[in-house]
């Protein structure tokens, strides 16, 4: 019965070729998806903490598919094996092909040897959303965190993630910083490459 | 190009976007996620849909305050509004409206290409899946608040072998505006 008389198939997803990445959608159509998810979390959790860790799950999954993605698109087949690289990768290449600019800032910490900073003044996540204001520190940008930890992780470069509202001067909205804490394993690799 | 063949395109042209690519990521995550919360396939399919109809209860302004469009005069111009400038404002493909019943009450959206379908293949354990019934919802809920009652459901998936993404929408009611408006018309 399958195929039968049929003048489209549908074809095999590593079949079909890889697309280009310029496609679009409308940014409505995002953020009210973005919402649901959001909203959906809330009903399953109990705590802030555990609806952050909910939605970077979710964007675990996104990063490490857009790894993936860009790794064969991008980077002909190869990815960075080194700290500094798969850094600006992030900031640059992720950022790019997922919301369409390079991210505002990569920073290292200034504290420790294994933390580095990317932050944005405003993130697309966070372009329609107010926080409520018993909902404390919260920042939906735990998602991008998500994205973030799923391209380090799958890369080879285990770490925490989080993301922070950081108050800035001079403007009514706070930026957003995802802080990148690295495996302890990771530096030490790094220390032995040279 | 003759004016208005493709009045979409002009609406998707002047809207923010994004990539598509977030938003079909995104999108995997979120079923991904209701199938592990859920388990039964048809709990998933129930979920996305209440999900749609919550994002399509808010949609509907956005659309109306951006697509530069009238009022529909019958359900006929509603379904193509929403094939020809619906789907492409918001997922920037056109779809075509078909399969009408004698009365003009019901009739078939499809879809030949879809964003929300980007890298996805169904397991062996997800056959039950409509994959994309968060659009039903959504366009259930946005015909809601413009006084339609309706049952949207998909009966042809690419995803599970068919040849078009097909779903039958169906005027249930008319229900009529009362005084006091509550636009502004």
């Amino acid at each position: 019965m399958i195929g039968v008389g049929r003048t489209k198939q549908h074809v095999n997803v590593v079949d079909r070729p890889l697309g280009k990445g310029k496609v679009e959608v409308s940014l409505s159509a995002f953020s009210f998806l973005f919402s649901e998810l959001v909203q959906y979390s809330q009903t399953r959790v109990d705590n802030i903490a555990e609806l952050e860790r909910r939605l970077e799950d979710a964007g675990a999954g996104v990063g490490l598919r857009t790894l993936e993605l860009l790794c064969h698109r991008e980077k002909g087949n190869r990815r960075e094996t080194r700290l500094l690289g798969i850094l600006s990768f992030v900031h640059s290449t992720v950022w790019k092909c997922l919301f369409g600019k390079v991210a505002d800032s990569l920073e290292k910490g200034t504290e420790h040897e294994d933390e580095y900073m990317i932050s944005e003044k405003e993130l697309l996540v966070n372009r329609f959303i107010s926080v409520p204001k018993d909902m404390g520190a919260f920042n939906c940008g735990a998602f991008v965190a998500g994205v973030v930890k799923g391209v380090l992780d799958g890369a080879g470069f285990p770490a925490r993630v989080t993301a922070h509202f950081v108050a800035v001067e001079g403007q009514a909205r706070p930026r957003t910083t995802i802080l990148i804490k690295f495996a302890e394993e990771v530096l030490q690799r790094e220390a032995r490459l040279g | 190009m003759p004016p208005n063949s493709r009045p979409g395109d002009a609406v998707f042209a002047n809207v923010e976007r994004v990539n598509a690519e977030l938003f079909t990521l995104t999108y995997g995550a979120i079923v991904r996620q209701l199938l592990t919360d859920f388990e039964e396939v048809d709990e998933v399919n129930k979920q996305l849909d209440t999900m749609g109809y919550n994002i399509g209860i808010r949609l509907i302004d956005d659309f109306l305050a951006k697509a530069n469009i009238t009022r529909c005069s019958d359900f006929r111009e509603t379904a193509e509004t929403i094939a020809k400038v619906g789907f492409k404002m918001f997922l920037g493909v056109t779809g075509s409206v078909a399969n009408w019943n004698a009365d003009g009450t019901e009739c078939s959206l499809i879809l030949d290409d879809n964003p929300l379908v980007d890298f996805v293949e169904l397991p062996e354990t997800c056959q039950g899946l409509y994959y994309c019934n968060i659009l039903c919802g959504v366009i259930r809920g946005a015909l809601e608040m413009v006084s339609m009652r309706t049952e949207v459901k998909f009966v042809k998936d690419i995803l599970r072998g068919d040849d078009a993404y097909e779903m039958r929408l169906k005027l249930l009611e008319q229900v009529p505006e009362e005084y006091p408006y509550k636009d502004d018309d």
